[in-house]
């Protein structure tokens, strides 16, 4: 795979940080006291046994989840309570673990619906279509089809998502996230249930996208393998907390890490 | 909280509203508790019915709006068979009606569409509801027919001595009451008891608990959508014998849909407190706050508890997104 | 052979996302309106225009409308017979009081009264979903039902609460006899089904949508469901509303209380349940169905000279239209929309089976 931690890239300063969150879901404490940050251009992997966080530490990122204590700051900006939407106008994108893919439109579809935040056009535009409704359409149409040509599936532009296979999915969920043009990247297991051949392609295409387009990339993975080659800097999350933070090779030796990980399989 | 400071400003708006009659003076007691009276029979009713939605919502997840043609269906199959054999027998055998229609229901359109989102379901009780209604209409005819429980109607006068005038009650409305309040009892006592009845909470926490511990979740329907379907027997007979068994009756149960909302959805002691609140509410709006509305705005007549048990309702879905018993759930993602 | 796709290159996105993108189906929709509106008006007769093809019409409108909120934005709604109704009592309260106004300034009038109304009931739609909505807008379908049933203004005063309308008048065109009705008719639903297509293209099609299929990850998007749900009640409430308006001044003339009760909000579902959810085309099948079987079973049973009494003929019909309903929601959630595109899919592959 190769491109490896630090491969010639310049790392810039804090992007975005998150102070002392904590979030509970009832009796259940998903998150304590989880302290981070992650730097423009790098690859920063999270880390852990199933149930550690992960997922609902992505979703306070983008203000899925609200977390009872701790800020987050994004470009400066401390915030309290993320509001989702706010959150991808200034520029931050996810994948889902599980795919949320819209599952009864086409794969453009999808994919256009990540230029929406751009697209400006009003309601009686639209009615009429003909005229500034239609050349902004074509004018994204042309950007999603760059991201379609990037991630390899021109095959499939007008097939119903539902009917793709798995592996495929995941694409076009990365695909949706790309049009977005986001600043920061956030994926959830994007190679969660690949064959080794699909896992070597979604590698290539997060370091692509992290080299080409300089998108700083938040990466939940299970695979150590992976994690190991394409991170910078990996968190590792055990039962809500924060049991290690560092490069692979830190991470590698730590103590508590491999304690929490004795045992169990990925 | 947020959730406990809105629902006590619900409590204190209701309450207000309660006792708003009687501290402006706009009525005398004796009256007031009659009106409070009749209302409270109302809601019993629908507490009864909103019963069935909530028995089946819990094990099925269906929002089963056919609630009101089951009511309907039962009470016309009860009254039609009652006119050529004795009441019990009629009952009894329209009580094996229902059992035969819950399995249909479960074999030709639960289990077809096992796993599809609510609103899905929802649509499919509506076709239920129209095919119910017109089938039980077609073998039972589409006349008023009536219910004789052998109750006299007249009302009677209670406690003289305490109000001026004193109170009129039926004597039928107390038996529905009881009647009612003796099925809810023996629901209870089946849910916390009965070896199935456990079964049935089970699935209603937890669809794969109950079916990790070799529950059959389809005879488990069957069984819900029976006990729902009796329910729906006694609302039917008791609104039957009151107002005769015509297909309004199958409109009343749509007044059951706010009390759900108010009691929240898998909330049995909710569905009971809603019925009452919206009876009552019901009942005081149309006598007390009727006349004022129909001055102040010049209407052909009230008829406002057409509408309030959905205002109401609507009223506490804005603060109460959950109801007064339902849980608070957020989306994973 | 005739119906192929191939060879048919696009050589820019604006060719490729055209509504029709295969030559043929251009071809057969002008075909199909030439036809409507230059043939039509000389071979059907005054029967087949009343009662069928302007109810057919005017529902067809509506259950675009409904399909807009519930087929695109997965937005349920029992209520929308009251939004029609909302419509129809504007539009007879705008000419009663304003008879200078042109009856299309009426109409656009009273549908944008009617989204007003629609968005108000819609507001709910952003705490609450599914099956809490459904109430919600039941409680719109009542509480309007008594609106117009008892506040006497709505009805100007009269004594039995019901209306009944002036003939229609456009730039001195009067719409009065059968056929122009039809004409009319046919010009405004070709003309709005054309913005409803339209706007399912477009950039709030796809926000609707995506609110319908994953509402969270919309919002991740950048999609906000106020204004994706807002948008959908606004402009499907505004559909109906002219709907309503023309319900009443076209097809029924004059109306009581309680003409646009659940009934019909529920019938209008039916209408897209078995026409197909999430497609215009859809509507205008499931409007034709509804507006169809009845007289089917109303005639059917006199061919076979069998005798039914009409108690009979709208059990059957209750019958029917519930096994239909549960049939299509199990065996092609789709609707007939999805059937009509599987019969086409099979054509341009005719003669090979697959
Ligand atoms: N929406 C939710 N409601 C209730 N509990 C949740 C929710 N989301 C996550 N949890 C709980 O929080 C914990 C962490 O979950 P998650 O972040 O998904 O873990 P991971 O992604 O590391 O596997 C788990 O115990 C999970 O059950
Ligand atoms: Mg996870």
């Amino acid at each position: 795979m190769g491109a490896g931690a630090n491969g010639g890239k310049s790392i810039g300063g804090v992007v975005l940080g998150l102070e002392g969150i904590s979030l509970a879901f009832g009796g259940v404490r998903a998150l304590q006291n989880v302290s981070f940050d992650v730097r423009e251009h790098e690859i920063r992997a999270i880390i852990g046994p199933n149930g550690a966080g992960k997922s609902s530490m992505l979703n306070v990122i983008n203000g899925v989840y609200h977390p009872q204590e701790g800020t987050v700051t994004f470009n400066g900006v401390k915030r309290r309570d993320v509001n989702t939407h706010e959150a991808a106008a200034q520029g931050i994108a996810r994948t889902f673990q599980n795919i949320a893919l819209f599952k009864g439109m086409s794969v453009l579809d999808n994919i256009m619906t990540g230029r929406n935040l751009r697209m400006k056009s009003g309601l009686l535009a639209q009615a009429i279509r003909i005229g500034p409704a239609e050349r902004e359409e074509l004018q994204h149409r042309e950007a999603v089809e760059q991201i379609i040509d990037f991630l390899e599936i021109q095959a499939y532009r007008r097939t119903p998502v539902g009917r793709l296979p798995y592996g495929l999915q995941k694409r076009v969920d990365l695909a949706r996230a790309l049009a977005m043009e986001p600043k920061l990247l956030l994926l959830d297991e994007p190679m969660a249930g690949m064959n080794v051949e699909e896992k070597q392609d979604m590698c290539r295409f997060i370091l692509d996208v992290n080299d080409q387009f300089g998108t700083t990339i938040v990466l939940i993975e299970h695979d150590m393998g992976v994690v190991m080659d394409i991170s910078d800097r990996v968190i590792v999350l055990d039962y809500g907390k924060k049991i290690g933070d560092g490069t692979p090779d830190e991470v590698r030796g730590n103590q508590a890490v491999i304690d929490a990980y004795l045992g169990v399989s990925h | 909280m947020k959730r406990n400071r809105n629902l006590i400003i619900l409590c204190v708006g209701l309450l207000a509203g309660l006792i708003a009659p009687l501290a402006t003076g706009a009525s005398d007691p004796g009256f007031y508790i009659e009106v409070l009276l009749g209302g409270l029979m109302a809601g019993v009713l629908y507490s009864l019915v909103a019963l069935g939605f909530v028995l089946i919502f819990k094990a099925s997840g269906v929002f089963n709006f056919a609630q009101g043609a089951m009511v309907l269906f039962a009470a016309l199959s009860v009254a039609r068979m009652a006119e050529v054999m004795p009441l019990w027998l009629a009952t009894l055998l329209a009580v094996g009606i229902m059992v035969v229609f819950a399995f249909i229901v479960e074999r030709l359109v639960l289990r077809p569409l096992v796993n599809q989102d609510p609103v899905v379901l929802l649509m499919a009780t509506l076709g239920v509801t129209y095919f119910l209604n017109g089938f039980g209409q077609t073998v039972w005819g589409s006349d008023i027919y009536e219910i004789n429980l052998g109750i006299a109607k007249e009302p009677v006068m209670i406690l003289q001595s305490v109000f001026q005038g004193g109170i009129l009650i039926n004597k039928d409305d107390v038996a529905a009451a009881i009647a009612a309040v003796v099925l809810v009892a023996l629901l209870a006592l089946f849910f916390q008891k009965t070896k199935t009845g456990r079964a049935l909470r089970a699935v209603a926490d937890d669809h794969l608990a109950a079916q990790s511990i070799g529950i059959p979740l389809n005879r488990i329907w069957v069984i819900v959508w029976s006990v729902a379907g009796v329910v729906a027997l006694v609302a039917g007979v008791i609104w039957g014998a009151k107002l005769g068994v015509q297909f309004s009756v199958s409109q009343v149960a749509l007044k059951a849909l706010p009390v759900v909302i108010l009691g929240g959805f898998t909330s049995i002691p909710g569905a009971i407190l809603g019925g009452l609140i919206i009876g009552v509410g019901e009942k005081m709006a149309e006598v007390f706050l009727a006349p004022i509305a129909v001055k102040a705005f010049d209407l052909a007549g009230g008829g406002i508890e057409n509408w309030f048990a959905y205002v109401l309702a609507l009223l506490f879905l804005l603060v109460l997104p959950e109801g007064l018993f339902g849980e608070k759930h957020i989306d994973r993602v | 052979m005739l119906y192929r796709e191939n060879g048919q290159f696009k050589t820019t996105y604006r060719q490729d996302q055209q509504m029709l993108p295969i030559l043929q189906d251009r071809i057969f929709m002008a075909l199909l309106l030439l036809f409507v509106f230059g043939a039509g008006p000389f071979i059907f007769s005054d029967y087949l225009f009343l009662s069928i093809l302007i109810p057919f019409l005017i529902l067809a409108l509506a259950a675009i409308g409904l399909n807009l909120l519930v087929g695109y934005c997965g937005q349920i709604s029992l209520g929308h017979g009251a939004f029609m109704s909302v419509g129809a009592y504007a539009a007879y309260n705008l000419a009663l009081r304003m008879p200078q106004l042109n009856f299309l300034v009426v109409l656009i009038l009273a549908g944008l009264i009617a989204a007003l109304v629609g968005l108000l009931f819609g507001i709910p739609s952003l705490r609450i979903r599914g099956l809490y909505l459904a109430v919600a807008t039941l409680a719109a379908q009542f509480f309007m039902d008594w609106t117009f049933a008892r506040v006497k203004w709505f009805t100007n005063y009269a004594p039995s609460g019901s209306v009944s309308t002036a003939t229609i008048d456009i730039f001195g065109w009067t719409v009065d006899t059968p056929v122009r009705k039809y004409l009319f008719l046919l010009a405004v639903v070709t003309v709005f089904a054309l913005v409803a297509k339209n706007l399912v293209r477009g950039h709030m099609g796809r926000a609707w949508m995506a609110m319908r299929d994953m509402d969270v990850a919309a919002e991740v998007i950048g999609i906000r469901p106020v204004y994706a749900k807002l948008t959908a009640f606004g402009v499907s409430s505004f559909y109906v509303g002219v709907a309503g308006a023309l319900w009443g001044f076209v097809y029924l003339g004059s109306w009581e209380p309680l003409a646009f009760d659940i009934n019909l909000s529920l019938n209008l579902l039916f209408m897209i349940i078995i026409g197909g959810m999430g497609s215009i085309l859809g509507s205008f099948f499931g409007a034709f169905f509804i507006v169809a079987l009845p007289i089917l079973l109303n005639q059917a049973p006199e061919w076979l000279g069998i005798h039914m009494s009409t108690a009979m003929v709208s059990n059957l019909e209750a019958m029917i239209f519930g096994s239909l309903i549960i049939f299509f929601l199990i065996v092609e959630p789709q609707g007939l929309a999805r059937l009509w595109a599987i019969g086409k899919e099979k054509l341009r592959l005719w003669p090979f089976p697959h």
